[in-house]
């Protein structure tokens, strides 16, 4: 069996059967025809270049007509004749139905249309196209620095920045940033107030500007920023086989090691057009399902912290349950946090011998896990004062949630039924049993639901796993395939994978540029998008539940900035 | 003795406790009060020695640390101070959320050029005496991220640190390791090394004028805080 996707080619979406024509590419061109200029095909989708002042009429057709919902992407880069934004469409209910819409613009006046009105994800995306690139975006609300401060020159990412420049950056302590905002001015009542980025509640070094009317929130915005390591920068500086590898554990470093290492390989190894062995296939899933169990655990524990205000029993509880699944990942890996365990075409090595003492390992940590988890209901879902903190708090209804490209469990816990894993499937997901958790309140409470019951369902896969791996044939066992020792995929060629991290759709594009490094490599982050959804869930509330809120949505800052 | 068997104290003798006092006190003088400590110094009550030197004692034997989340590194951060590792057995497990109540600070994360002023103004909050672990490669060189435009290379570039600690992330055990050193060196009196400090914050209207000065001068106020990255002269 090959295990990677057949449906890179778009042209069997001829056969998508419930609007048949709609899902070709030569029916969508058609659609937008009046403003394409060229097609230029991704590995993953159609591609067609537009005019910049079209964006808007050809997202929204797309969007209203041809059924693509879901902004996963926009990726801005600079090239010798012209800066290009493109965005990667898809859909809710089968990604793998994907078209990008390329946007050139001339280099002297590298403005286009914004896509804000149709996404409001977009706006994110375009000002962090603009911060590290520099296209520049027409009408969009608030197109300012997003990643860097305010006062940086030069745009990073772009081809002639001069990396040795002085900077200054600027320290404002008490200065309110929404001073002159409708929201705060009209109304005299309302305090300020800075929450972050050194703040215990805001999961590292996030700052949330707050304005508060009496004690509801009447304005919220996320300034992020703080942890912005130039993870893209980083990678587009390592060459494919081997150095770009270790980046992507410092994403989402929850530990989400695995799962971030796969949205690398299933890109790259689309690109070089790689296969990976069914054996190393299962490994990586397992694998990967351990990191997302420490990972929710986390998010248990730090949402609970948040909570109940101090290092208490459900935090200790859930770091004890990490240090189990760490040990486990340290004999798989060598590593307790940052593994780099995949490689293109397949993992670094195979279990630790004695092997069955590993799976003893991991057969004794399920077996306790149930039992675990029923403390934990006993602890914090079923405790009343937990649910009066949580439920009906930080809502956000299922249409808010698909407009700001939510993904993951917040978007499972708001009822939208999409999980990558399942509808993109790569890996050995598809051979596995197992479901996609989803709840329909759309509140922390249920958030927090669905990455318990999230946690289950990993333990099943892995479950399945083990007694793969154990009764695999010794002679089979390949962990990795042939993979040349200097990788070129050809220049020009571009793709966007994504797979399922612990927070939602991560995705990863690149564009060969014929060299053994990357042209462009984007990152893009689930949190990133889960994090702007922030003021659509807080507004209106307690101060209280903002934290609760936040705590809810488990960002990772790394991820976050990158 | 197993647990189901009752205790003697329990089943046999209904005496008040007075008697189990006598048995410990036993014959003479009541030594109860001969802790270890005092064992140390002989027989005398007194003790002799500097103030100095006590204090030094003290500040090692009870550190209260800032609760200080940066990058991945905290999260190794945070399993050293939870169950399993638990750093409050050596006298330093009560992260303070609020850096005046606190007197070492782990800096355990990549600093980048947006958080370096905040991070100064951190420290700056924290009264004296005043210590600074560094937990990672990330703080102290830039770690993985060296060649980043926005990183600034480790915290050394910011603030004085007493001690680093190696490691992407360093293991909890490391960070056990790395603050007892810490408290040897405290205990013995011994102080952070001078460090030069390139990136201060300053008032905008003192810096040097020069062409980017010139630029940014119709956005920042003279009297605005900044802080001036010079890359080119980073390590
Ligand atoms: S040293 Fe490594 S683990 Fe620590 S913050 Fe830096 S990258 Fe993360």
């Amino acid at each position: 069996m090959s295990t990677q996707q057949e449906d890179d080619t778009p042209d069997v979406d001829d056969a998508a059967p419930a609007t048949p024509a709609s899902g070709s590419p030569a029916a969508l061109e058609a659609l937008i025809e009046d403003h394409v200029l060229e097609r230029e095909d991704h590995l993953n989708a159609p591609g067609f270049v537009i005019r910049a002042d079209a964006v808007q009429d050809v997202l929204s057709t797309l969007k209203t007509e041809a059924g693509f919902d879901h902004l996963s992407c926009v990726t801005a880069e600079e090239h010798e004749d012209r800066f290009e934004s493109i965005y990667h469409l898809r859909k809710y209910d089968d990604p793998t139905q994907e078209v990008s819409i390329i946007v050139p613009t001339s280099r002297d006046n590298p403005v286009s249309e914004t896509a804000e009105p149709v996404f409001r994800t977009a706006d994110w995306h375009e000002r962090e196209a603009y911060d590290l690139v520099g296209v520049e975006y027409d009408d969009h609300p608030n197109l300012e620095r997003i990643l860097l401060p305010d006062t940086w020159q030069g745009h990073p990412l772009g081809l002639d920045y001069n990396q040795n420049k002085p900077q200054i950056v600027t320290f404002d302590e008490h200065k309110n940033p929404l001073e002159g905002h409708e929201q705060a001015a009209d109304d005299s009542d309302t305090m300020f107030l800075n929450i972050g980025p050194h703040h215990p509640a805001t999961h590292g070094v996030l700052h949330v500007e707050t304005v508060l009317d009496g004690e509801q929130v009447a304005d919220v915005n996320p300034d992020i920023g703080y942890l912005h390591r130039c993870e893209e920068q980083m990678a587009q500086k390592g060459t494919y086989r081997h150095q770009i590898m270790p980046y992507p554990d410092r994403w989402d470093y929850g530990p989400g090691g695995i799962l971030n290492e796969w949205a690398y390989a299933r890109t790259a190894e689309d690109l070089a057009d790689i296969d990976v062995p069914e054996y190393a296939q299962i490994l990586r899933t397992m694998g990967g399902e351990l990191c997302r169990i420490a990972c929710h655990m986390l998010a248990l524990g730090t949402f609970c912290l948040d909570i109940y205000g101090d290092f208490t029993a459900i935090f200790m509880y859930a770091m004890r349950d990490r240090e189990v699944v760490q040990n486990i990942l340290e004999d798989l890996t060598g590593q307790r946090m940052m593994l780099n365990y995949l490689r293109l075409g397949g993992v670094v090595w195979d279990i630790p011998e004695p092997r069955a003492e590993f799976f003893e390992s991991v057969r004794d940590f399920l077996d306790e896990l149930p039992e675990r988890l029923d403390e934990y209901s006993d602890l914090i879902t079923s405790n009343e004062i937990f649910q009066a903190r949580t439920v009906n708090t930080g809502v956000l209804d299922y249409e808010t949630a698909k407009d700001y490209g939510v993904t993951g469990p917040v978007a499972r816990g708001s009822g939208v039924d999409y999980d990558v894993r399942r509808d993109d499937p790569y890996g050995y997901y598809p051979e596995l049993d197992w479901d996609v958790v989803t709840e329909d309140g759309g509140d922390n409470y249920s958030r927090l639901l669905v990455r318990m019951e999230e946690v289950e369902q990993s333990a099943r896969i892995i479950e399945q796993c083990v007694d793969l791996l154990e009764g695999w044939p010794e002679d089979e066992r390949d962990i990795q395939a042939n993979v040349p020792r200097t990788l070129k995929p050809e220049a020009g060629t571009e793709t966007y994978r994504t797979v399922e991290g612990a927070k939602g759709e991560l995705g990863v594009y690149i564009r060969a540029d014929g060299t053994e490094k990357p042209g462009r490599f984007k990152i893009r982050s689930p949190c990133f998008s889960n994090l702007s959804a922030l003021k659509e869930m807080s507004t209106g509330e307690y101060i209280p539940d903002l934290v609760a809120t936040l705590g809810s949505l488990d960002v990772i800052l790394g991820e976050v900035d990158r | 003795m197993s647990s189901d068997q009752p205790r003697d104290s329990i089943t046999d003798t209904s005496d008040p406790l007075t008697s189990t006092r006598d048995a410990r006190m036993g014959d003479g003088v009541d030594d109860r009060f001969n802790s270890r400590l005092r064992e140390a110094f002989g027989s005398t009550p007194f003790i002799l020695t500097k103030f100095d030197k006590f204090m030094n004692w003290v500040r090692g034997s009870s550190m209260f640390m800032l609760q200080f989340g940066i990058a991945c590194c905290s999260i190794e951060m945070m399993h050293t101070y939870s169950v399993k590792h638990d750093l409050d057995r050596f006298h330093a497990g009560v992260p303070r959320a609020s850096p005046r109540q606190a007197d070492v600070m782990i800096v355990p994360g990549t600093i980048v050029s947006k958080f370096a002023p905040r991070m100064k103004r951190v420290y700056d909050q924290m009264p004296e005496p005043k210590f600074v672990v560094n937990m990672g490669n990330c703080s102290t060189s830039g770690g993985p991220f060296q060649e980043g435009y926005n990183v600034v290379k480790g915290a050394e570039e910011v603030i004085p640190v007493d001690i680093h600690i190696p490691g992407c992330p360093p293991r909890p055990e490391a960070l056990v390791y790395g603050v007892a050193k810490l408290q040897e060196r405290i205990a013995n009196g011994e102080s952070s090394p001078v460090t030069v400090k390139p990136y201060e914050l300053e008032e905008f209207g003192d810096l040097e004028r020069d062409e980017i000065v010139d630029k940014l001068a119709a956005d920042i106020d003279e009297e605005s805080l900044v802080m001036r990255y010079n890359w080119a002269d980073s390590p």
